[in-house]
């Protein structure tokens, strides 16, 4: 018995490996022609397209907005150059889109929820200058919008303000500010309220924002997520909320199911724009990607813009009606009252900053 | 004889060190090259990257992370939450196993089809039916009648607490243990338990004496299974949990809210330590498979 197995497991030691070597080799040769001509279509299908195709990395509400600006674009392009382009737009997350250029996305532009991604794109690769912010009109932010509240019809727990946010027994919705771009604008509307109001003593404005803060009953991750817990599943008396997301809110579920209220002083949200420059003088696209953002500047795009309820860096272009239909109310500034978001990230959002410290739960 | 004992000796030695084709078809060489190096590729390679990016950290950064008050917290929602829901399956897989395989029913291709829809549906998915569905009675919309029941009733809130993160875990780990108990249960003898019948047991000693041992590792992968599933879990978690930190925040969330800041070595940090708190469970799990099934024999 011990004989008759040795002699099986015998042969098949001296025939499997000079099989096996052959088949690694063939197989292996197989591979490397398979990948040839892959690369080679690859590569002659990216040369093809390289000169004409742009990408915009953008965040999430833009989706509507950018599909229109881009068909404008192209056929404006066109008439100007007769060069075909064509702008590809992605969407998601500000910070996770920021984070997918940092590690390789292919951006020609990024049109990001705030300054502070665009900085960490810049921090981390180098493939965005430091002062990228001055390079375009107005803080590189082709349109502005600002943080408002929106309640539920004929405004049940009669909030007017800021102040109404604070009290006891209003339940308030917005997303976590350490995984959305958006809600740090809605965190310092709130904050730069009470910064007037207590004439800037700190404690105060702590407690102030704290005690906001304490009223929410769940922290949804991004803006979308919390548009939905308070429109769809009715969750919550009041959403702080992009002025554009709470237009098209009204837009979506109906606008006599939900009131915009305007409080007295509230942010100026600045998204902003930058090229690429590492990856357009890679690609050539350089004339291209610079085009397209000094066209979000053109009358024809500040009217779309304004037409997605963003506000207009040149309210003069769009039609006076849509412009009027924006609430006039005080706005503070990033830079002026935060001193930039290169301060106000790692201050208030930064590991164990002023937001981890107010969210603390008092045990 | 003294000669035939060496052989028997060694050749289970030459087997191990010499990789001797174990069958006879050939190709073992080939096989195990190739799953080696997939391994390597797919799992390996992408977990060393991982304990390379956290070794920025050093041993103190990453026991700083995982002594972080916040962290603890959620490691507690995480694993605590994982392995209750994981129990319940473990109890409720096997009642439902134990119907597909014992009973007849109409419509029950359609029941067994039914719990694997966990497995196919994305996760994202799951988490907004399940929030929809359990949201308070507060809420004003028409489709959350289970949440406004429960709410109304029994002053139960599920939605935007833990026991929605247990409801949503207990949903996605369901099929891991039906799907690993019921083919060991189709191959159970019932002669045995009708010999056991026979011999004057009562069902009940059946039961406790037949039956499960004979289930309990399939029981407990089962388990294992549902149970790193539910540790992992992000997408059907983050829509019903409410996010509130020290009450309902569950470790992957701190992972994105750290990756959100841009810190790439913090968050793998987190990674690693989960990684290794589930690696040392999981060798736990399997430890006491191995003594159930030595015990059974």
């Amino acid at each position: 018995m011990t004989t008759a197995r040795d002699a099986t497991a015998f042969t098949s030691h001296r025939i499997a490996p000079r099989l096996t070597r052959r088949v690694v080799w063939r197989t292996l040769r197989d591979v490397a022609l398979v990948a040839a001509a892959f690369g080679f279509v690859a590569a002659t299908t990216i040369g093809a397209h390289a000169q004409t195709q742009l990408l915009n990395v953008s965040y999430d509400p833009t989706r509507e907005l950018y599909k229109e600006i881009n068909a404008a674009f192209a056929s404006d392009w066109k008439a100007k150059t007769g060069e075909t382009v064509t702008v590809r737009a992605s969407h998601g997350g500000s910070g996770a889109q920021a984070r997918a250029v940092i590690d390789g996305l292919d951006a020609d532009v990024v049109t990001l929820a705030l300054g502070g991604d665009i900085d960490a794109i810049a921090a981390k690769t180098g493939k965005i200058p430091a002062d990228w912010q001055k390079k375009l009109p107005n803080n590189a932010s082709p349109y502005t919008s600002t943080i408002v509240l929106l309640v539920r019809k004929g405004n049940p727990k009669g909030i007017k303000d800021w102040d109404d946010l604070a009290k006891p027994g209003v339940a308030v919705i917005t997303p976590n500010p350490k995984t959305s771009g958006g809600a740090r604008w809605n965190y310092l509307g709130a904050w730069a309220y009470a910064a007037k109001k207590f004439g800037g003593d700190e404690a105060k404005i702590r407690a102030f924002v704290a005690a906001i803060y304490k009223n929410v009953p769940v922290l949804d991750t991004g803006a979308r997520g919390a548009t939905t817990s308070f429109a769809q599943r009715g969750l919550g008396d009041v959403l702080i909320a992009w002025e554009n997301e709470a237009y098209l809110v009204g837009d979506e579920f109906g606008a006599d199911k939900f009131e915009i209220v305007v409080p007295s002083l509230s942010i100026l949200a600045e998204p902003p724009v930058a090229v690429v420059d590492g990856n357009i003088d890679k690609k050539g696209t350089r004339k291209q990607a610079e085009a397209y953002l000094a066209y979000l500047y053109t009358d024809a795009a500040q009217k779309i813009i304004a037409k997605h309820h963003y506000r207009p860096s040149k309210p003069e272009a769009v039609d006076k009606a849509l412009v009027d239909a924006f609430p006039k109310l005080e706005l503070v500034t990033i830079d002026g009252a935060f001193g930039g978001w290169a301060k106000a990230q790692p201050t208030h959002f930064g590991d164990g900053g002023v937001f981890d410290q107010i969210y603390k739960p008092t045990k | 004889m003294g000669l035939s004992a060496t052989t028997t000796l060694t050749a289970p030695a030459r087997a191990r060190f010499k990789l001797e084709s174990p069958g006879l078809l050939p190709g073992f060489g080939l096989s195990l090259g190739f799953t080696i190096a997939y391994l390597t590729l797919i799992v390996l390679i992408p977990l060393a990257a991982l304990f390379l990016r956290a070794s920025g950290l050093g041993l103190s950064g990453l026991w700083a992370i995982a002594t972080d008050a916040r962290v603890i917290a959620s490691l507690q929602v995480s694993f605590g939450i994982a392995f209750a829901a994981a129990l319940i399956n473990a109890v409720f897989g096997l009642l439902t196993a134990w119907v597909l395989v014992r009973y007849d029913f109409p419509g029950k291709s359609l029941v067994d089809a039914a719990v694997d829809l966990p497995f196919a549906l994305p996760t994202a998915v799951a988490g907004i039916a399940l929030a929809t569905l359990y949201a308070p009675a507060s809420g004003n919309a028409a489709n959350n009648w289970v949440g406004a029941f429960l709410d109304t009733h029994f002053g139960v809130k599920v939605a935007n607490t833990p026991l929605g993160i247990l409801v949503a875990l207990v949903f996605v780990g369901l099929p891991f243990v039906v799907r690993t108990v019921q083919p060991i249960l189709a191959e159970l003898d019932r002669e045995v338990e009708e010999a056991a019948a026979t011999m004057g047991a009562s069902r009940l000693a059946t039961i406790r004496r037949v039956i499960l041992p004979a289930l309990l590792p399939a029981v407990l992968t089962g388990f294992a299974l549902a149970f790193a599933r539910g540790v992992g879990e992000y997408g059907s978690v983050i829509f019903i949990a409410g996010n509130m930190p020290f009450i309902s925040e569950i470790t992957p969330l701190l992972i994105v809210i750290k990756l959100e800041g841009f810190d790439y070595t913090g968050a793998t940090g987190l990674a690693l330590v989960m990684l290794v708190i589930s690696f040392a469970l999981l060798l736990l799990v399997n430890l006491l498979q191995a003594w159930t099934r030595g015990r059974i024999g």
